[in-house]
């Protein structure tokens, strides 16, 4: 009985490849997108200039992943979706909640706040060091040649 | 409008399908994914690539990570523009800053509200 399950779920291991996890990230990564745009045309409907509208879709966004986080959802939608929930802003936000979550008992300084940049401090600092990067190529190409 | 949102689905959906193949094929971690996705984001901005693709997708080419990086190189754009070279240091974060702000208020506040699942 035992050994039966045991080849039963490494069978399907075997034919849950790289097509059928791409097609899942590709689902749900593709739904996030689409409530972004929902939430934007609902912020828009509401009287906000399109450029505000977008950044507090992102917000909000951010806040529903945090809170998914908090009550554990996210963590099994990642487990499905994988790269459809961690590529959207959604995973950025999930990567700065999660790690401030668990690592709570470390205490609030060296827990909660330091351990919330694990992987979000990488990726503001790749981010900030590219963007200032191509401002001064920017500056030289349009301003000084 | 369906169109509209068909276009948001489809673009969105294969920025995330390049990074679940690049984690299946590669082993390249989460981490890593976020930070190539944000570089990526910039240069495909600085290369004017990528305004198309947000022109023709919306949201489909802003919620994904990427998307904070054309931010962060469209922002970086306009400052240099308003303020010289100044600009580079200060248009970047300038034009992220709701949406790190808001990540780290928002997991400041669930981290009080929440308990640790780990054990």
């Amino acid at each position: 009985m035992n050994d039966s399950y045991k080849k039963y779920v490494e069978d399907r291991a075997k034919r849950s490849p790289c097509f059928v996890n791409t097609l899942k990230a590709l689902c749900v990564g593709g739904l996030i997108c689409c409530v972004g745009k929902a939430i934007t045309e609902l912020y828009t409907f509401m009287g906000a200039e399109l450029k505000n509208a977008q950044t507090l879709s992102t917000v909000t966004l951010v806040f529903i992943a945090g809170l998914l986080t908090g009550i554990g959802w996210f963590s099994a939608m990642g487990k499905f979706s994988g790269a459809g929930t961690l590529v959207p802003i959604t995973g950025f936000a999930n990567a700065i909640a999660s790690p401030a979550i668990e690592n709570k008992t470390e205490g609030l300084i060296y827990g909660t706040c330091a351990k919330m940049f694990v992987i979000a401090g990488p990726v503001i600092v790749f981010g900030t060091l590219a963007s200032s990067l191509y401002g001064v190529i920017y500056y030289v190409v349009e301003k000084v040649m | 409008m369906f169109i509209e949102y068909l276009k948001v689905f489809l673009v969105g959906g294969i920025i995330c399908a390049i990074a679940q193949v690049l984690i299946d094929k590669t082993a390249m971690t989460g981490a890593r994914i976020l930070v190539s996705f944000v570089v990526a984001g910039v240069v495909l901005t600085g290369i004017g690539v990528y305004q198309r693709l947000v022109d023709f997708a919306s949201a489909g080419a802003t919620v994904p990570i990427v998307g904070f990086g054309y931010t962060l190189a469209t922002a970086t754009k306009e400052a240099v523009d308003k303020e010289g070279l100044l600009g580079a240091l200060t248009g970047g974060l300038t034009g992220t800053a709701a949406g790190i702000t808001a990540a780290v208020v928002f997991a400041f506040i669930w981290s009080l509200v929440f308990k640790s699942k780990q054990k």
